[in-house]
């Protein structure tokens, strides 16, 4: 319980300082920290962005900085590449999965240290 | 007006599927995506978050059916994010950035290292 508090906290943190997604956080942390499976974390990792999600929209709405039509645009299709995704994830051997992942992290470390 | 429209729904639907894939958020493809289209940095960060909404349901719903989720690690996790959020925003004005992100890129790479390792074997 006390982990994954700690889990939260950090990925909240690191995201809001270097504009990374929560998930690329999450994900790793309860693969080495807390135990989970690679599928466990990222089905686990989904519903905690949600929520963490929700209340940065509501945030922003406040504010009137959440252009919708745009949203729309990429969110609604985004909802067909979820479910295919989420499909092929349930398919893949966990030992890809675990090295699809890894490379996406290293990508995304290369993306931050070159912009 | 069309190319807009297409180029909205094609890297929303591969931001979708890296979502659903790998359990992040979707938001990797979706800001730099409205960046493209000519939305202000701050407008993307809110409007990829609204994106997130429909992209992690869709994602979670699926999931639900393939017994993935862990309910209360989930709720835990997303609730204290929420607070971790706050305290990077404060700190982010205050810090030499450059280092920072070199340092958390390394952390990641190690981080990457570690999970391929893990599986190495299986």
């Amino acid at each position: 319980m006390l982990k994954l508090a700690v889990i939260g906290i950090v990925a909240g943190f690191f995201s809001a300082l270097f504009g990374v997604g929560g998930g690329i956080v999450i994900v790793p942390l309860l693969i080495l920290v807390a135990a989970f499976g690679e599928r466990p974390a990222m089905a686990t990792s989904l519903g905690a962005i949600g929520i963490t999600a929700l209340a940065g929209t509501v945030r922003y709405a406040f504010h009137g900085d959440v252009e919708w039509s745009y949203a729309a645009l990429v969110g609604l299709p985004a909802t067909v590449g979820a479910i295919g995704g989420a499909a092929l994830q349930q398919r893949v051997h966990t030992r890809w999965l675990a090295l699809a992942f890894a490379a996406l992290l290293v990508t995304v470390a290369v993306v931050l240290v070159v912009t | 007006m069309t190319e807009t429209i297409v180029f909205g729904i094609v890297l929303g639907v591969a931001a979708g599927v890296l979502s659903g894939l790998f359990g992040v958020g979707g938001g990797l493809l979706f800001v730099p995506t409205l960046l493209a289209l000519h939305r202000s940095q701050l407008h993307a960060e809110a409007t990829s978050l609204a994106a997130i909404l429909p992209t992690v349901a869709a994602g979670v719903w699926r999931q639900q059916r393939y017994s993935n989720i862990r309910w209360k690690a989930a709720v835990v996790v997303g609730i204290a994010s929420i607070a971790g959020v706050e305290g990077g925003v404060r700190l982010a004005t205050s810090l030499p950035e450059a280092t920072l992100r070199r340092l958390f890129a390394v952390l990641i790479i190690l981080v990457a290292g570690q999970i391929a390792w893990r599986r190495r074997r299986d």
